[in-house]
């Protein structure tokens, strides 16, 4: 990641991950990609932290309570007065 | 007008809840409330505040759903008035240490990586460990909020880039921007985790090849 052509690459890499690039710019990654094995870890291991963050993103349960205490306060009148 | 049911997306009577129909209302908070608490659990890390903004998200929808346009997806404005309210409430605490606008200095920089270990082999029972799962929130808790309330919109909550800009209104240029610096941050935190979990010392770049 210290060549300049890695630094230049930095900000593409998420939207890269994404798909979200086009076909040029795209290929001037894989190109350098072919040749970087630094900079395959660093796509690697983003695209597996957001993949951890997508398979966790259903923590934290809901704690017992919270839904019952909502729809309590919910019918105060807070909720009825303007 | 009066007389239609519009319905939104997600297929609710908005003729209803506007005319302040507690039954629509109560079928919206059980659809929304477990995303909405943990989207706030996630912005301000720690529940108890989270239960708070939760219920003030509820009152104010309540509140101003007739001024609701329609112009986004209702469960956009929930995310909006949910973002809004824990923004302000960590702004209340440290009332210098924020600007969701302007970040500071620093706060968002291209994290240039620094970690080079490939930890992307390991079990991943291991990687989600309720150890790994705790250091996973922890790690985006370190985050400046200005870029932790995007990716967790983005990568957690799963919003469009569009849809983020409109809960934040931000440009998606902007959204897409902090979206990177957060996930290249993020990357760096759970390399050197991971990367110490291996059992091997993260081995500094030193040039590539």
């Amino acid at each position: 990641m210290a060549h300049e052509n890695c630094k230049h690459l930095l900000g593409s890499l998420s939207e890269y991950i994404d798909g979200a690039l086009g076909d040029e710019i795209c290929a001037e990654i894989e190109k350098h990609l072919a040749g970087c094995e630094n900079c395959r870890v660093v796509i690697d291991s983003l695209k597996k932290t957001v993949y951890l963050y997508h398979v966790t993103s259903e923590d934290p349960q809901v704690p017992d309570g919270v839904r019952n205490r909502l729809m309590q306060r919910l019918d105060l009148k807070d909720l009825i007065d303007k | 007008m009066s007389d239609e049911n519009i319905l939104t997306e997600d297929g609710f009577s908005l003729t209803a809840l506007q005319a302040g129909d507690k039954v629509e209302f109560a079928r919206l908070v059980d659809a929304y409330y477990q995303v909405i608490y943990r989207l706030a659990v996630k912005i301000l890390g720690n529940p108890q505040d989270a239960e708070d903004i939760l219920q003030e998200t509820f009152i104010k929808a309540f509140r101003y759903l007739p001024d609701f346009n329609g112009r986004s997806r209702l469960s956009t404005w929930l995310y909006r008035i949910a973002t809004n309210e824990a923004l302000m409430l960590i702004r209340r605490r440290k009332p210098d240490a924020i600007s969701i606008d302007e970040p500071r200095n620093g706060d968002e920089q291209d994290q240039e990586p620094l970690q080079i270990v490939d930890w992307c082999c390991m079990p991943e029972q291991e990687m989600l460990s309720s150890e790994s799962r705790e250091y996973l929130d922890q790690a985006i808790e370190s985050l400046p909020t200005s870029l932790r309330v995007v990716f967790v919109l983005r990568d957690i909550e799963g919003l469009s880039t569009l849809e983020t800009g409109e809960v934040l209104n931000l440009s998606e240029t902007a959204v897409k921007t902090r979206l990177s610096r957060a996930r290249l941050r993020l990357r760096e935190e759970l390399t050197r985790y991971y990367g110490d979990r291996m059992g091997r010392k993260p081995v500094a770049n030193e040039g590539g090849r």
